[in-house]
This record gives structure tokens, sequence and C-alpha cells, in this order.
């Protein structure tokens, strides 16, 4: 126990060694005890300290969520001391000229007070929301890197999924956040979600009602808003974030592959100290660079959106980035599609959006179980791919980006058609094209790149890399000499697994079943084009060559 | 608000000599389009009853004489001096009542709150609740309104160019359209409180500043981080 003990408070027993330790030593070792008798924390500090982490710059988006989120709960509890979370009306007797006298509701009063009044409030603000978009980006960023990597493969598709709770807990933070100020802006937001919900067929009216506790927009909106915004989902992502950092201990971390490095084994900085000291670092450097942007720029001007009223919309009215792919994919479906049915209208330019939207994210939650399912593999990874070795699903990946890029674009058509001096129509129907062809080039041309550059390294395993250095040899004929690169350098190239096609086999009953064909097709489709890792011998057999 | 305002400071005379100067240069710079007479032409509307304030706002912000077919007359260099452009409006505002130019009470307002609240009711859907611009459609455009002259903004009111709606004395009072360039005024110059306002164009213009600056720092930090360790 006490050595445990010595480890974990470090350097304790050396101090005792040498001298009697002094009064604050005596004091730390007594608390430490004290604290191990009562906890048995040590083994798990040493347990957890010993856990490895890998240096890689990409493994890090994840810590800049984390952090992130961390900014956003400090500044966010500030918030809370001074936001009024009412929809009762007042009238704003506050110092900002433009809104003195105008009626409003407490929210967006006390909001502006918060902006005005409280002494280092507008900062705070503004800490809490570029925070929150730096939140929502860094997850986006770290989940395009784990899927790339193909980190999500067994044993990881669990953490995958939980990851991707933590991205949809993460927008939905944000847009109750964005709505609570209960200006025009975000007002027009919720005017549009309450549309969607209405032309849902049947049910709408009655869920819209239920939501907004009577006609949009009602005066419980903002006060329950607020109770997910700062409770319930605030729990919820907690929750998730702890599930997710336990999963990736018991899983431990991927890492690319490098000389020494295997399946087996984990090459990196234990957290204590090393990492612990480098990811405090870094905490302080996103907080920073949050710091720095909170208070030179502008986010959320309320105080131009004015307070909420159903009548006026303003030009350029978007919701914040991450439900901007959301409100692209309204802009993108031709109007007027509706239909009548026994009485009930389907408004489909509301019901295919959200079709759409809600398969592309039933994609990306469950992607980690199809690609298990076409490939049949049931290895597990822990060494993370190079994207070019997955060309299927680094195609896929790129198509599935597009398809979010051309409706996060959508978005912001009317910004585009001023900016470019474009009619907006002309955006639109350009966007809408894309929407559809654009993911097919994606696709296409990202597998093309992914294999050549697969043949590239092939070569320069094989045969080395051009030296630029042109020799004639004595019959006069010119060669470039290739230079062979070291064992190191190799490894790199030449370490990824190789995968087949599923073969079709009939099942016990000697049948095959239509879901066995259908996987062999799709097994066939993702590996079809494949560039074979470069083996022992036919290194061996090029050197002989030379 | 009559034409006659104008009119009534200058004596008889020179009010002659300023419309006769008018002509002359509508004859030479705008007939082509609008005709001789202004009687319009299948090039360009009439411009009879328009009055001088149309005048004055079309050719003072430069969209007169139109240079080139597009969706929307647009802003240019101004052509002519202040002379000049008071000569051309002397001579249309001749030819039929029209609005005429507002005078300097006009466009300073007190009540900054109602200006604000009145643009975001009448002018925000076009123009943006911060003035910033926006799109219509065909390639049209309601264009930003920070720099643009008072009497300008109150001509663009009372005429309604283009795609822009009239808005007469009953819609918006003078002393509120007064109010709306007072709150213009005020955003153009107090700035944003919060730092720079990255044109507020709203939340796309946050969305691409997190994404380029902000990650991109972090993302550069990282690699910088990891570089120097291996
Ligand atoms: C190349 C052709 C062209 C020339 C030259 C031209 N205009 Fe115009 N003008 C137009 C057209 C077309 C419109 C109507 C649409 C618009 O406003 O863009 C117009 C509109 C106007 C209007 C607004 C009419 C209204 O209904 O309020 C005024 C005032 C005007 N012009 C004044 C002038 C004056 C003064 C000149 C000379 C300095 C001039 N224009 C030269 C083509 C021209
Ligand atoms: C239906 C959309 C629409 C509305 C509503 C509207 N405008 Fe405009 N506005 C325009 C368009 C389009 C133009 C450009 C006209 C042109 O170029 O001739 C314009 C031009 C202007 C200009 C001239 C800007 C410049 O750069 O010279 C001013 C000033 C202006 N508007 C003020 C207002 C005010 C104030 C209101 C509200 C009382 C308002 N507008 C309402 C569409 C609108």
């Amino acid at each position: 126990m006490s050595t445990d003990t010595a480890t974990a408070t470090t350097a304790a027993p050396a101090a005792e060694q040498k001298a009697p330790p002094g009064p604050g030593m005596r004091f730390v070792n007594w608390g430490a005890n004290y604290i191990e008798d009562r906890t048995s924390l040590s083994g798990m500090v040493k347990e957890l300290g010993r856990k490895i982490f890998p240096d890689h710059w990409s493994f890090m988006l994840g810590e800049v969520a984390l952090y992130s989120f961390v900014v956003i709960l400090l500044s966010g509890t500030f918030l809370t001391f001074f936001f009024q979370a009412s929809m009762a009306p007042v009238i704003y007797e506050g110092a900002y000229p433009t809104m003195k006298g105008v009626e409003m509701s407490a929210a967006m009063a006390s909001t502006l007070d918060i902006s005005f009044e409280v002494r280092g409030g507008l900062l705070m603000r503004q800490v809490h929301h570029w925070a929150a978009l730096l939140f929502v980006a860094s997850i986006g960023l770290h989940m395009l890197r784990v899927f790339f990597t193909g980190a999500f493969r067994k044993p990881r598709e669990i953490n995958w999924v939980v990851g991707f709770l933590l991205f949809i807990l993460a927008m939905a933070e944000g847009f109750t956040g964005y709505s609570l100020p209960d200006d025009l802006l975000s007002g027009n937001g919720l005017r549009i979600i309450d549309g969607m919900v209405k032309g849902v067929p049947v049910i709408g009216t009655w869920i819209s009602y239920l939501l907004f506790g009577g006609e949009f927009p009602g005066e419980a909106i903002v006060g329950r808003l607020y109770m997910l915004h700062i409770m319930l989902l605030p729990a919820l992502v907690i929750a998730a974030i702890g599930v997710h950092m336990i999963l990736l201990i018991v899983n431990k971390h991927t890492q690319f592959a490098g000389p020494g490095r295997t399946q087996e084994n984990v090459v990196g900085a234990p957290i204590l100290p090393v990492f612990a000291a480098k990811a405090a670092g870094f905490f302080f450097i996103v907080f920073g660079v949050i710091m720095v942007i909170a208070s030179t720029v502008t986010i959320n001007p309320i105080w131009n959106y004015g307070p909420y009223d159903p009548s006026p919309v303003s030009a350029g009215t978007q919701p914040d980035w991450y439900i901007g792919f959301a409100d692209g994919m309204l802009r993108l479906i031709p109007p007027h599609l509706e239909t009548e049915i026994f009485g009930f209208t389907f408004t489909w330019y509301i019901l295919i959006p959200i079709v759409v939207l809600g398969l592309f994210l039933v994609v990306v939650a469950l992607y980690p179980f199809i690609e298990g399912w076409v490939t049949g593999d049931k290895r597990e990874h822990h060494i993370a791919d190079r994207p070019r070795n997955a060309p299927a699903r680094t195609a896929i990946g790129a198509a599935g980006v597009t398809f979010y890029a051309v409706m996060w674009a959508a978005a912001s058509s009317d910004l585009i058609a001023t900016h470019f001096r474009l009619s907006i129509e002309w955006v639109t129907h350009t966007l809408q094209a894309l929407l559809i062809l654009g993911p097919i080039i994606a696709y296409l041309v990202t597998k093309r790149v992914c294999l050549g550059l697969q043949k590239k390294d092939r070569e320069i395993a094989l045969h080395g890399f051009e030296s630029g250095r042109i020799v004639r040899l004595p019959g006069g004929e010119y060669i470039e000499v290739h230079e062979q690169l070291s064992d190191y350098d190799r490894w790199r190239l030449v370490s990824y697994e190789e995968y087949a096609p599923l073969m079709v086999r009939p099942n016990t009953n000697g049948k095959i079943t239509v879901s066995t064909k259908l996987r062999g097709a799709l097994s066939r489709w993702f590996f079809e084009d494949r560039i074979a890792p470069v083996t022992r011998a036919e290194i061996e057999a090029s050197h002989h060559g030379h | 608000m009559t034409s006659a305002t104008s009119a009534d400071a200058a004596s008889e005379t020179q009010v002659a000599k300023l419309t006769a100067d008018g002509e002359k240069l509508f004859a030479a710079n705008c007939a082509s389009c609008h005709g001789l007479q202004a009687q319009g032409t299948e090039d360009a509307p009439t411009l009879i009853g328009v009055g001088a304030a149309s005048v004055d706002f079309q050719v003072g912000t430069g969209r007169m004489p139109m240079a080139a077919q597009g969706p929307q007359a647009e802003k240019k260099p101004v052509q002519f001096t202040d002379e000049q452009i008071a000569a051309l409006a002397a001579w249309v505002a001749s030819l039929g009542p029209g609005p005429s130019i507002p005078e300097a009470q006009y466009l300073e307002g007190d009540d900054l709150a109602t200006g604000a609240e009145l643009f975001r009711i009448n002018c925000a859907m076009c123009h943006n609740v911060a003035g910033a611009g926006g799109a219509l459609t065909e390639g049209k455009f309601a264009p930003a309104l920070a720099g643009v002259e008072a009497k300008h903004i109150y001509e663009a009111m009372i005429t309604g160019p283009q795609n822009m709606p009239v808005f007469n004395d009953a819609n918006i009072s003078p002393e509120d359209k007064a109010n709306i360039i007072s709150y213009l005024k005020y955003v153009e110059e107090s700035g944003s409180p919060g730092g720079l306002d990255l044109g507020n164009l709203g939340p796309v213009s946050e969305g691409l500043f997190v994404w380029i600056f902000a990650l991109g720092a972090i993302v550069a930090i990282t690699i910088w981080l990891t570089a120097k360790s291996n």
C-alpha cells in the first residue's frame, strides 16, 4: 500500500532517504495516505498513468473537442448567473441605444444586459459561442480522421457510435443554446423547426403544439430549451464523454504503422507524466485560441437582430454552421411538392429532406457495421489505415463529405449569389445538380487517386525513389539511379493488410440466400480494385534484380 | 414636401437657368435612352413625374447614366458635379410633379430604437438586419447600406429604385424615415461592440471563420507540437 502511494505522489521515497521531509512534504504525504486509505485510488492511477498515447497531430482533434467543451462549461456557468429563461414581455431600459424602450422577452433583455451591463459578460457570451462552434467543428474533423484511418473497425465500433451520439448531442446543445436569447435570428430558426414538425402528416400540428405549449411561438419554448440546454443535454454529453474515454482506454489508441508498432502494442508517451503534462499545456493553447478570437471577433450580435417577432425575416438568415446542412437540404428541395391524400396534405418538400437527412445520419452512425458486414472482416485492428490503402472506404468518405458540403453550401446560397455576382436561381440549380453528381464524381476520382498513390508506393517500396541522378552506362545508355528506401521508411509503405472479396457460399441448407448474394456483390464492389501490398519475397527478388 | 420646395429659396430666374442647363445636360447624356423629352424609349422608362428625388438618387449614387445592361443598374463613380445633378433634377422635376429632394431636417432622427424596429420590419428582408445587403431573384440584389449618404437613403425610400418598393409618407412618416436613417448611421459609425463584425453576414461568416481560423490555427499548432517531438 504505502509503496503504491509513494509512486502516485512522486518522489516521496527519495526524499525520505535523504533528509526528513519538510512540513510541506509531510502534509502531501499525509494527504495522499489519507485519500489512499479511504479510496485505494493508487492502483487506478498507476494503471491509468501507464496508458500510452501515440503521437500524431490528427490524434489531437478529439482533445480539441474535449477542451472546448470544458471552456463551454466554464463560460456557460457564468452565463447562467445572469440569464433569465423567460418569455415574459418586458421593456428594455438598458444601455444599448437602438433597443431602448423596445418590448422584448425577459430572455432577450437579460442577454442584452449580459452583453452591455454585466462586466465581462459580452466576452463570456462570445467565448461560449465561439467555443461551441469550435466544439462541433473539432468533433467533425475528429470523426473524419477516425473514418479515413479506419479507426472505427473492430473492436472500436461501439465507440464510433458513442462518438456519433456526441456529435448529435453537440448539435442539439448548439441549437438549443442558439435559440435561448429569443432574438429575431434564432426565432426564425425555431420557426423553421416548427414548420418541419408541422409538415409531418397527421401528428405534426399536435407535436408542434406540444413542443411550444400552444400556437408558435408561445411563451414556453425558451424555458423548455433552457432546461434541455443546461441540464439534460450537458448531463448526456458528460456521460457520453465518460463512456467514450473508458472505451478509449479499454480499446487502446490506434497508431499508424511503423517499425516497432504492431497490432499488439502502442508506441507513444504514457499518460503520467508526459502525456498529462502535454495535454494540460494543449488545453491552455485551445483555451487561448478561443479567448483571442472571442475578444476580437463578434459572434451572434443579437443587438442587431432585435427581439423575435414573427413578421420580419432578415435577408441572410442562417443557422449556426453545424445546422447548415439541414437548412441547405430544405433550400435544395424543389418547392411546391405536395399531394393531398384523404384530406391530409403530404408536404414532400419537408418530408423528403427529413428522410434524406435522417438516412444520411443513420448511415454515418452505422457505417462500421455496414463495412464490417460487407467485408466480412472479423479481425481486430489497432493499426490505423492510411486512407489510400482502403480506396473504397476513402472514396465513400469523400462522397459523403461532398454530399454534406453541398448541402452546407446550399444554406448560404444567397450569400454565394451576392458575393460572386450570380443569380440565386443559378446557384440553387447548380447545387441541386451537384448534390447528386458531386458524390459520384468524388467517389470515382478519390478511388482513382488512392489506387494511383498505392501504385506509386509499391513502386517506391520495390525499386526505391528516383534520385534525380542520371548515369551514363558504358554502353552509352542513360539511366536514372533509384535510391533504395531505408527499412524504416519502407515499413510505412508495405505494412497494410490485404483483403479479398467475400466468397458467396451456400448456407447450411445448401442455399444461397438473397442477402448472401447482395453481400457478395457489395463485397466485390468494395474490393474490386485493389493493389496487393508488397511481400517480403517481392522485395528480396527486386533487390537481387539490381 | 412638393416639387416646389427646392425652388422656394432660389429666385425665378435662377430656377429658369438651372432648368435650361438641366435640359442641355439631359439631351447630351440621358436622352439616348430616356428620349429628348424624357418621355421614355424602348430602352428606358419615362422620367415624367419621377421627381427631383429620383434623379438626385440615380445620378447622385452613380447609377445613371446607366452603363451596361445587367440585372440592375449598379452604382458607379458619380459622373456629374453637384450643380449638374441639381440642374438635371430641376429639369426633370419641371416636367411633372414628383417627390423632391428632402431637406436636412428629415435626415436625422432622435429615436434610434424606432428606427431600428421599422428597419427590421420594412427593410431587413432585403437589406439584412444590419444593412449588410442580400440576394433577390434573378441576379438582382439589395445593396449593403454602409456609406450611403443620408439624403440618398431618404430618396431611395420615397422613389423605390428598381426592385425596391416605394415607402410613401403614409407607410413611414418623414420623421420615422429620419429615424431609420439615424439607425443606419449609428450601426455604421459605432461599429460592433463585440469586435470585428465579419461583414455582419451572420452565422455563415462565423462558421467559415471558426473552420478556417480557429480550427486552422489549432491544427497548425498540433502539427507543430508533434513535429517537434518526432
Ligand atoms: C443606357 C441607357 C440609360 C442612360 C444613358 C440613362 N438611363 Fe436612366 N434609366 C435607364 C433604365 C433602363 C432605367 C430603368 C431601370 C433602372 O432603374 O435600372 C432608368 C431609370 C432612371 C431613373 C429612375 C426612374 C424611376 O422610375 O424612378 C432616373 C431618375 C433616371 N434613369 C435618370 C437618368 C438620367 C438623369 C440620366 C442621364 C444622366 C440617365 N437616366 C441616363 C437607362 C438609362
Ligand atoms: C424588396 C426588397 C427591398 C426592400 C423591402 C427595401 N429595399 Fe432598399 N433596395 C432594394 C434594391 C433592390 C435596391 C437597389 C436598387 C438599385 O440599385 O437601383 C435598394 C436600394 C436601396 C438604397 C440605395 C443603396 C445604395 O447603395 O445606393 C437604400 C439607401 C435603400 N435601398 C434603403 C432601404 C430602406 C431604408 C428600406 C426600408 C424602408 C428598404 N431599402 C427596403 C430592395 C429593397
